[in-house]
């Protein structure tokens, strides 16, 4: 027996591994899709199916608050992804241009990525906070009343992305670092000598090397930025109004206070579509990347 | 150090970036450390220090924090042996074994989508499996849940590790007489060591930063983690801003320490995603 599993080490290896996508991904995806398509009830001790074709898709087109998830969610991915590679490629290149600290800055960049994000909402929230808030305490202090930062409709979508940009600018400062450091020392010096400034050979020299890992770091953070659930559920909640409501926390809304169980497993899957064409086209995008290197 | 004014400039800006990066922890820090009346009338420096807050947390018949550090421990060591098991077996048949193209290509491919889903595709299945088995509102539903998680990283970043290995040695030790099981785990697994440190590490993180699952699959503190404690605070009327603050800290133990101790043998597992793929 112990030589028969043996011989066949590589399938006996192989074979946990399959189970479990098996049995913890690709039955939970055939249930999503089951969901969608059907009525769902939560019985005691277990749940009841109907079908009902495409009523939840019916019910998606009328839904106002669904559409403004969305619309909220492109709005955020399309302001946070830019502004945290542009952010993360500077802080990048200026770390790796130094010597002295440059362990002591790699060490603190990496530090938000490490904390849980409800954390990171929690941070914020406190600081944020109306009343005792050091943002406002400071800002009385020279004789300002401060807004009420997450309250306000005009200013909680800008907040949420703030807290993003501080949460996600160490991503992008991670992906370039690998990248400007493997860019050989040589070319930059010898555009200087040629006589360009420091801007033209960021311009000329460094961005052209980097234009394939700029391209892959905006697509694989747009997929991440679709993701966006825990520091807006603790920072505003997706209020007011619908003023944050973005897509995760709709579905979790619809889901598990309303107990629609059916209509959100139909904008989870539409979501799962929506990501799935991003994530291949990034991965037809990363191909030509690595051919390209 | 000659100053140039380049440097000059090039050192301002990191600094305030360093600045902007340390201060929201730095102030919630000393926020954690004190009496409601020094967060209240807005004392920045001169303030009383007290632990009373993190006392709070654990102390007294509604303090829920001992158990739900209890559960996050769990609900991250659990899920960090399980996927350790799994992936180390099949990423090293992956990367070693000549598997049809089409297996590993589908499993590969498979991990990587499942990789770049959001988990609240997940979040309803399990909700309803959790329910029909009997799991709802335990600890060990998360470890099922974040090993789903933490699989597909685990597997890519371990195949990588294992790619590395010089085939020589693999084949010595047949040679030698070990069977290809034990090649496995006296050869393979030991040269691997800070691969799988790495993978052990963020598979760890990953669970303890999940705040989605927890929401989902469990109800009361039975079942619940650190950050479901947190969210918690921002439902009551009157925010407890001490509290807060402490449990906050709480849940950036594993972060400071981490970046203290084993920053090395992070950095690569954390752009896996944008390098790979």
């Amino acid at each position: 027996m112990g030589r028969l599993l043996d011989q066949h080490f590589p399938v006996v290896a192989l074979a946990p591994l399959i189970v479990a996508l098996l049995v913890l991904t690709v039955y939970p995806a055939l249930q999503l899709v089951r969901m969608a398509f059907s009525d769902v009830g939560i019985v005691s001790g277990g749940t009841t199916w109907t079908f009902v074709g495409l009523e939840h898709l019916r019910t998606l087109a009328e839904d106002r608050t669904a559409r403004i998830a969305f619309t909220n969610t492109f709005i955020f991915t399309i302001v946070v992804v830019p502004i945290e590679a542009a952010l993360g490629l500077l802080l990048a290149y200026l770390v790796n241009q130094t010597r002295t600290l440059g362990a002591f800055y790699k060490t603190v960049f990496i530090v938000p990525l490490l904390l849980p994000p409800i954390a990171i909402g929690a941070l914020w929230r406190l600081m944020l906070d109306y009343n005792y808030g050091v943002v406002n305490q400071a800002l009385l202090a020279i004789g300002i009343a401060g807004p009420p930062w997450l309250a306000s409709p005009t200013l909680a979508l800008p907040m949420v992305m703030l807290v993003d940009v501080w949460h996600w600018t160490s991503f992008m400062f991670l992906i370039f670092l690998a990248g400007v450091a493997s860019i050989p020392q040589e070319l930059g010096e010898a555009a200087e000598v040629d006589g360009a400034t420091p801007w033209q050979v960021f311009a000329h020299v460094v961005l052209p090397i980097l234009k394939p890992t700029i391209v892959v770091a905006l697509m694989m953070r747009t997929i991440l930025a679709f993701k966006v659930f825990d520091v807006p559920y603790l920072l505003t909640g997706g209020g007011p109004g619908t003023a944050t409501e973005m897509i995760n926390i709709y579905i979790e809304k619809v889901f598990f206070q309303q107990f629609r169980v059916g209509y959100g497993g139909m904008l989870t899957l539409l979501t799962a579509l929506i990501l799935s064409t991003f994530v291949i086209v990034y991965q037809q995008l990363s191909r030509r990347a690595e051919a390209a290197r | 150090m000659r100053l140039r004014p380049g440097a000059v400039i090039r050192h301002g800006v990191l600094m305030t970036a360093v600045l902007v990066t340390l201060a929201p922890i730095a102030f919630t820090a000393t926020t954690s450390l004190k009496f409601r009346r020094d967060i209240i009338s807005g004392r920045f420096f001169d303030f009383d220090v007290t632990w009373v807050n993190y006392q709070r947390l654990f102390e007294g018949t509604r303090a829920v924090f001992g158990q739900l550090t209890l559960n996050s421990l769990i609900a991250g060591i659990g899920s960090t042996l399980f996927v350790l098991a799994i992936a180390s077996l099949g990423a090293y048949a992956l990367s070693r074994f000549r598997l049809p193209r089409r297996v590993s290509a589908l499993v590969l491919g498979w991990l990587l989508f499942v990789y770049m889903l959001p988990p609240i595709t997940f979040a309803g299945p399990f909700y309803l499996i959790a329910r029909q088995i009997g799991l709802f509102d335990t600890p060990a539903a998360l470890v099922i849940a974040h090993s789903v998680l933490t699989l597909p990283f685990a597997v890519w970043l371990l195949q990588s590790f294992f790619a590395e290995i010089p085939r020589e040695l693999e084949e010595a030790a047949a040679l030698d007489g070990c069977s290809r099981g034990g090649t496995f785990w006296r050869v393979a697994l030991p040269m691997t060591l800070p691969g799988l440190y790495a993978t052990a590490i963020l598979t760890f993180v990953f669970s303890w930063k999940d705040f989605l699952f927890a929401l989902v699959l469990t109800s009361t503190p039975r079942g619940g983690t650190i950050p479901i404690g947190i969210a918690s605070f921002v439902q009551e009327w009157d925010l407890r801003y001490g509290e807060m603050a402490a449990a906050t800290m709480l849940a950036a133990v594993p972060a400071i320490v981490l970046v203290l101790f084993a920053q090395r043998h992070i950095i690569k597992g954390m752009t896996m995603g944008a390098v790979k793929g």
